[in-house]
């Protein structure tokens, strides 16, 4: 069933004319996982953000962006902002500018969480902790004292995450949330993610331009270049066989630059790695 | 030679350390020999930097020829300016006619070019490179890892290359050390990652996520992460 579904989105940019996104179509279906592949420039983030009405004013919006029988781009600033606190959630490419720089993570937390949820500060607190200990941040009560500045880049990342999972929205965007992750926090965030779609029955767009973690993740893949849909069909397909030469190109570009690694870690022959 | 730790494990406090920009509390950072902060005053130029964030590190108002040539003139390096400025574009597969150009013209990639021409244009014996590709697309990572490797052979630099991304590491490194909350954990050749000795790198290694094609010829069975 179709949980979200996109139909001839387009965005132009008033000031200068140019077309950003063209005539973009694809569905989201419930429980599933859609990573919207790329490289910079190519719209994904855009994407984002027009579904979620967060374009910037001297950007049009065309198109339906169909949600339990809304079109989301000719809903009002109000209702945009229930959308986006509660039932399509959306987790940002750079944690550190979503946060206040002048208040603790814990008042952030506890706000962003009362304002979303039905609670008392007392119960957002505990469950600001309960949030934090299960993206991995072992000394929940000291991470809510400190300021953003004092925390870094990954751990403002998985706090995001964690505000999010508890949330427990319909639909969870993610853009690039692994991308400033070292592999130990990269792959226990995915684990997180991985546990979100199969246990909460979250659905999901995941933007990534890294095809590791797509693979891992994706249901179905879309494609995007210059703003335009390339590729769109099931992970396992596209990613295996390809169709589009652009396409091609990420996977080779992606296999490419774990040569040496790969190679290393095998001392070099192919070995059985034992736990 | 790679220095890999996770946010928060102290890597990028430590290149700060070893540019001078910050002063350790207690130990001492020698190169050549001798004291960071003397070294740095009797080798004006020789030790440059490539930040991860290319928008911030050059300043918007400057056209790009004033940024490759701010180090040059600090240093009071300034005969045939022009001359050299168009040579390290070349050297960074640049077009000339980048030089008239203002930051926000360049993308990502092409900006990082051009930082990485003001680093090499003192002609450093040591390169600080932290995170320098981790916000460029994987396709200009690989072509940025490239133009890296070729300047350090043909230029006969040292590189520190500060990552948290080891495949990126692997690529270009000879050696890795693993830093995990301030403490260095290990120490390996890049081309032996198999035989990591301390918990902590082993982890690191086996959680790198793989990406499977068909025609994978290195085959891993999966590990059960302790």
């Amino acid at each position: 069933m179709s949980l979200l579904e996109i139909k001839n989105l387009s965005v132009n940019n008033l000031r200068t004319g140019q077309q950003i996104i063209h005539d973009l179509s694809f569905s989201l279906h419930e429980n599933r996982c859609l990573c919207i592949v790329g490289e910079s420039g190519s719209g994904k983030s855009m994407t984002a953000k027009a579904i979620l009405g967060l374009t910037s004013p001297w950007l049009q919006v065309n198109g339906e962006v169909l949600f339990k029988g809304m079109n989301l781009i000719e809903q009002s600033n109000a209702t945009m902002r229930k959308v986006r606190g509660q039932k399509i959630c959306m987790i940002l490419q750079d944690a550190m500018t979503a946060f206040d720089p002048l208040s603790t993570i814990g008042k952030q937390m506890i706000e962003t969480l009362r304002e979303n949820l039905v609670m008392n500060k007392t119960e957002a607190k505990e469950l600001a902790i309960t949030a934090l200990q299960s993206v991995q941040i072992y000394e929940p009560e000291q991470v809510l004292k400190k300021y953003p500045h004092q925390l870094s880049g990954g751990m403002l990342q998985r706090v995001m995450i964690s505000i999010v999972m508890v949330i427990k929205p319909d639909i969870i965007i993610a853009d690039e949330p692994t991308t400033a992750l070292d592999s130990i926090n990269q792959r226990e965030v995915v684990e997180q993610f991985k546990k979100l779609l199969a246990v909460n029955h979250v659905s999901m767009i995941f933007i990534s331009h890294d095809l590791s973690v797509v693979q891992y993740l994706a249901d179905d893949v879309l494609v995007m270049k210059d703003g335009k849909c390339v590729e769109l069909g099931e992970a396992s397909k596209i990613l295996s066989t390809p169709s589009h030469s652009f396409t091609k190109f990420l996977i080779d570009t992606r296999v490419g630059l774990s040569q040496s690694f790969q190679q290393s870690m095998s001392g070099g022959e192919a070995i059985v790695l034992e736990s | 030679m790679g220095l890999i730790g996770e946010s928060g494990s102290g890597k990028s406090t430590l290149s700060r350390i070893i540019l001078g920009l910050e002063n350790p509390e207690r130990g001492t950072v020698m190169i050549e020999g001798k004291p960071i902060s003397l070294w740095i005053k009797h080798n004006q130029g020789s030790m440059s930097v490539v930040f991860q964030d290319y928008y911030s590190s050059v300043n918007p108002q400057f056209s790009i020829r004033s940024i490759i040539a701010e180090p040059l003139i600090a240093i009071g390096d300034v005969e045939n300016l022009d001359e050299r400025i168009d040579a390290l574009l070349t050297k960074v597969a640049l077009p000339h006619s980048t030089i008239h150009k203002y930051p926000h013209e360049l993308s990502g990639g092409q900006l990082q070019r051009v930082c990485i021409a003001r680093a090499i244009a003192t002609k450093p014996k040591f390169l600080v490179l932290d995170e320098a590709i981790s916000s460029l697309d994987v396709s200009i990572q690989a072509q940025i890892l490239d133009l890296l490797c070729n300047l350090q052979k043909e230029m006969n630099m040292t590189y520190l290359f500060v990552s948290h991304d080891l495949q990126a590491v692997a690529h270009i490194c000879k050696r890795i050390i693993f830093l995990c909350k301030g403490k260095i954990v290990e120490e390996l050749a890049s081309d032996q990652l198999n035989e990591a000795q301390s918990s902590y790198a082993k982890k690191l290694l086996h959680s790198v996520m793989h990406f499977h094609s068909p025609n994978d010829t290195i085959r891993r069975e999966k590990v059960t992460l302790e």
